[in-house]
Formats: C-alpha cells, sequence, structure tokens
C-alpha cells in the first residue's frame, strides 16, 4: 500500500514536470505561430529545449521574501497552489483501468478542490504586502467564485445524463457516443460553457485580469522570483491540463475511441488505437483551444467579467440545465 | 421583445469571436505569412519594409551628379534642425554667379526619421535609405556631408 502510494506520487511529480515543459514549449510555438512569428528557434532542435532551459535558469535564481511580507504564508503559498493541482490528478482517468482513485463522487470532489486554488491565490496576494498583488488576488477571487457557478451547472449537465458523478460510470456511458454528439444541443451548450467558464478559473487570458501584466505588473505573484514563482506558474499550466482533461472525460469521452454507428471496420481502426492516445489527444485538443481563445481574444474589464458570468453565462446555464433535465427524464437522447 | 434582444446579442457576440478565430487559425496554419527575419543569420538577404526608414542621403548618379539646388526647404522643413546647408556660388561659362551646394550637413544623432524634408524638398534630391547599422564609437561621427567630394548638381535642375 506504501509502495504503491509512493510510485504514484513519484509517477504524479514526473508528470508535472514533464507538463510543464511540454505546455510552455507548447505556448509560446502556438503563440508565435498565431502572431506571425517563429518563437523559440535557439535553444535545442527547432527551440524545443528552451523550456528546460528557462527551468533551470529558475532553479538557480534567488528566491527572495520581501521584509514587509508575512513570511510564513508568503512562502506557503505556492505549495498550496501545488497540492490542490496534485490532489486533482486523483479521480481522473488517463486510460481503461488507469486512475488513480476511481471513488463515487469523482465529479464533486474535482469541483470541490478546484475551489481550493483561490485560496493559494489570495494568500500568495495578501501575504505579499504589496497593493498590487491584493488587487491581483482580490479580482481572481471574485472571478472564480463567480465562474465556479457557471462551470458547475455544466458539469451537472453531464451528470444529469449519465445519472452518477463517478467518472468511470461517465465515461462507460460513452462507450456508444460521446456525450456532446449524443445529448443534442443542451450538452454543445454547456460545452461552450464550461470552456468559458474553466478559461476564467484558471485565470487565463482573456479572463487574466489577476495577473494583468499592464495594470499590476503580475497580479498575485509580483514580489514572487525563482522556484517560488515557477511553482506557480507550474500550476498554472497543470490547472489548465487538468480542467481540459475534465472536459475531455465529460463531454469528449474521455479514453472512449470515436466510433460511428454501425461502422464496424472503421469501429475497430479507432479501437485499435491505445486509449491513453485518445485521453492525451483530447486533452491537448482542449488546451490548443485554449491557447487559441489567449492569443485571439483581447482582455475584458473587471465590470464586463462579471456582467458576462451574472447576466449571460449564469442564466443561460440555468435554463440550458433545465432543458437538460427534460430531456434526460423523457429519454430524448439516443 | 426584451428575450429576443438579448439571445441576438448573444449569437453576434459569439459570432463575432468566431470571426477573430478563424483569422488567427489562419495564421497558425498557414507558415508561409511568418514574417520574422533572423537578422545576423540572414543580413545578406534581409528584407525590409517599404515604409521603413534609416537616414537621409542625397542621391548621386553615376557622373557624381546630385539634383540638389540648395534651396534649403529641407532645412527649414526640419523640426530639430538636422540639416545644415552651406551654400557657395559657381561660376557659369558664361560668367554669371549661380548659387550651389557646399556641403549638405546632416545630423544623424537629431533625426527622428519624420520625413518631412524629403517630402519638401522640390527636386527630389534626397531620400530616406533603408539601412539601419549605425552605431559608432563617437557621437561626432553621426554628423554626415551627404554631397560627395566634386560632386556637381545635374544639368538641367534649377
Amino acid at each position: 500500500m506504501i509502495i504503491e502510494m509512493v510510485i504514484a506520487g513519484i509517477a504524479v511529480i514526473g508528470l508535472f514536470a514533464a507538463l510543464g515543459l511540454v505546455l510552455v514549449i507548447m505556448e509560446r510555438r502556438v503563440a508565435a505561430w498565431i502572431q506571425i512569428r517563429l518563437g523559440p528557434n535557439r535553444v535545442g532542435p527547432k527551440g524545443m529545449l528552451q523550456s528546460l532551459a528557462d527551468t533551470v535558469k529558475l532553479l538557480v535564481k534567488e528566491g527572495m521574501t520581501p521584509n514587509g511580507a508575512d513570511k510564513f504564508l508568503f512562502n506557503f503559498a505556492p505549495f498550496i497552489a501545488m497540492m490542490v493541482a496534485m490532489l486533482l490528478m486523483a479521480p481522473i482517468a488517463f486510460a481503461k483501468d488507469f486512475q488513480l482513485w476511481d471513488m463515487n463522487i469523482g465529479v464533486l470532489y474535482i469541483t470541490a478542490i478546484s475551489s481550493i486554488m483561490v485560496i493559494s491565490i489570495l494568500m500568495a496576494g495578501w501575504a505579499s504586502n504589496n497593493k498590487y498583488s491584493l488587487m491581483g488576488a482580490m479580482r481572481s477571487g471574485a472571478q472564480i467564485v463567480s465562474y465556479e457557478l457557471s462551470a458547475g451547472l455544466s458539469i451537472l449537465t453531464i451528470v444529469v445524463f449519465t445519472g452518477s458523478l463517478n467518472i468511470t460510470d461517465i465515461i462507460t456511458a460513452q462507450a456508444d457516443g460521446w456525450w456532446i454528439f449524443k445529448g443534442h444541443i443542451p450538452v454543445i451548450i454547456s460545452f461552450v460553457i464550461f470552456i468559458i467558464a474553466v478559461t476564467a478559473e484558471t485565470n487565463r487570458a482573456p479572463f487574466d485580469l489577476a495577473e494583468a501584466e499592464s495594470e499590476l505588473t503580475a497580479g498575485f505573484h509580483t514580489e514572487y522570483s525563482g522556484m517560488k514563482f515557477a511553482l506557480f506558474f507550474l500550476a498554472e499550466y497543470i490547472n489548465v491540463f487538468i480542467v481540459c482533461a475534465i472536459g475531455a472525460t465529460l463531454f469528449l469521452g474521455g479514453w472512449m475511441p470515436f466510433h460511428i454507428g454501425h461502422w464496424e471496420a472503421f469501429n475497430q481502426v479507432m479501437d485499435y488505437i491505445p486509449s491513453s492516445i485518445w485521453f492525451f489527444g483530447k486533452t491537448f485538443f482542449l488546451i490548443f483551444v485554449i491557447m487559441w481563445f489567449r492569443w485571439t481574444f483581447p482582455r475584458l474589464r473587471i465590470d464586463q467579467l462579471l456582467n458576462l458570468e451574472w447576466k449571460y453565462l449564469l442564466p443561460i446555464s440555468m435554463f440550458n440545465l433545465l432543458l437538460a433535465t427534460a430531456m434526460a427524464i423523457l429519454g430524448w437522447h439516443f | 421583445m426584451f428575450i429576443v434582444k438579448y439571445i441576438k446579442e448573444v449569437l453576434s457576440a459569439i459570432r463575432s469571436l468566431l470571426v477573430g478565430m478563424r483569422r488567427t487559425g489562419y495564421y497558425f496554419t498557414h507558415h508561409k505569412e511568418i514574417i520574422t527575419e533572423q537578422y545576423p543569420d540572414n543580413r545578406n538577404t534581409l528584407v525590409m519594409a517599404d515604409r521603413f526608414k534609416g537616414e537621409v542621403v542625397l542621391t548621386h548618379d553615376e557622373n557624381n551628379e546630385h539634383a540638389c539646388t540648395g534651396c534649403t526647404a529641407c532645412e527649414l522643413a526640419c523640426p530639430n534642425a538636422t540639416i545644415k546647408i552651406v551654400t557657395k556660388f559657381d561660376i557659369t561659362p558664361e560668367g554669371k554667379k549661380k548659387k550651389a551646394i557646399d556641403k549638405f550637413v546632416y545630423h544623424l544623432e537629431l533625426c527622428t526619421m519624420c520625413n518631412l524634408c524629403i517630402v519638401a524638398c522640390p527636386t527630389d534630391a534626397i531620400k530616406m535609405a533603408q539601412t539601419f547599422e549605425h552605431s559608432v564609437y563617437d557621437r561626432s561621427e553621426l554628423t554626415k556631408i551627404l554631397n560627395k567630394p566634386d560632386s556637381k548638381i545635374r544639368a538641367g535642375i534649377e
């Protein structure tokens, strides 16, 4: 039991390190191509080792703690961010029968744990004893608390259709077609709302008010440097991966291959592709979409941000949930 | 009706977002659009934008003749006294005195590349070059005399 836990812990840390490196280089490459640039092209073949070099640089930098800061909270906040990211890894099904902890309330667990993230941001912002940090943290708090609602409601749509909070049940329910195809319009609407809400929850552009370079220098992590900064940076990318993995699991069938009705030959070819490739392919597709958002849309103002949530996303997702419930009760899906 | 307006608003917002994403998606997939110049590596094949303005030059043709009459329109047009024209009097074959430039002094260190002198020139004698490697060790090297030694005004230009 203990050995299993140690192996799982090491695997998760290894996955974090690999994801950090891959996602940072992917983001820079996507950004460059969208902005008609080349992107990193000096370190290693085609610049692929750039993020490794950056990591080494961050490791050898001095980790400063400002004099006026609350030292304990200041140093503790990055670790909460990482802990939340690690806890969120537990119920995710990476491949067929490959899951750290298959609990019966997987979806509830994910929504509950992911809202702890805001505590680490508030803690970092408050402990820095810096106005920029505090304002960034407060904005982030308002933002995450608001967007949790519509993210939760759009997840509930799938829970209503499946009738289970268990991740494995949700995936097996999609064996004859992913929810985005089976669920008609309500699932498509809730998928769009989910993507918008998780982009806001992970504090990424166009909702990056918590960092807002042009107004708040770097928001809640203004005072952080070296490895503590790297932990926040890593936690942001891990969170992007996790929310995309959840989106892929709920709406795009997790590790389920893509099947079309009665095309037996086509379905068998699809089954031949390993389930882990299906899972990571879908997840990275969603990550790409979120990066695409970031490099296309301009940032919202704080009042526009709250308007979008309270006047548009929340009413639409509530109505949508009602529609989905009616459909599930009347059996109007495949 | 309120609800119709609301739905129209949402749909038009989604449409406008998709238009933006189509544009960036086009750039993402079409790598031939990339405009990055890898400067020190491709110094010989560098492609500059047409609108780039590097420094003012006085154009000379193959006979070492230029088109500057010494009218000082460029000097008057310059907002920060970058150009100073020193004139002299040539004696024409008929024995008349004729005004010509002695030195076309150009202070690159003061120039903001505003293009007003080029617009002001009545004979199109000066133009903006696209050179940009202007670094020197002493600022006095940036004060340039643009007319070449022994150059003359082209015949027929008044």
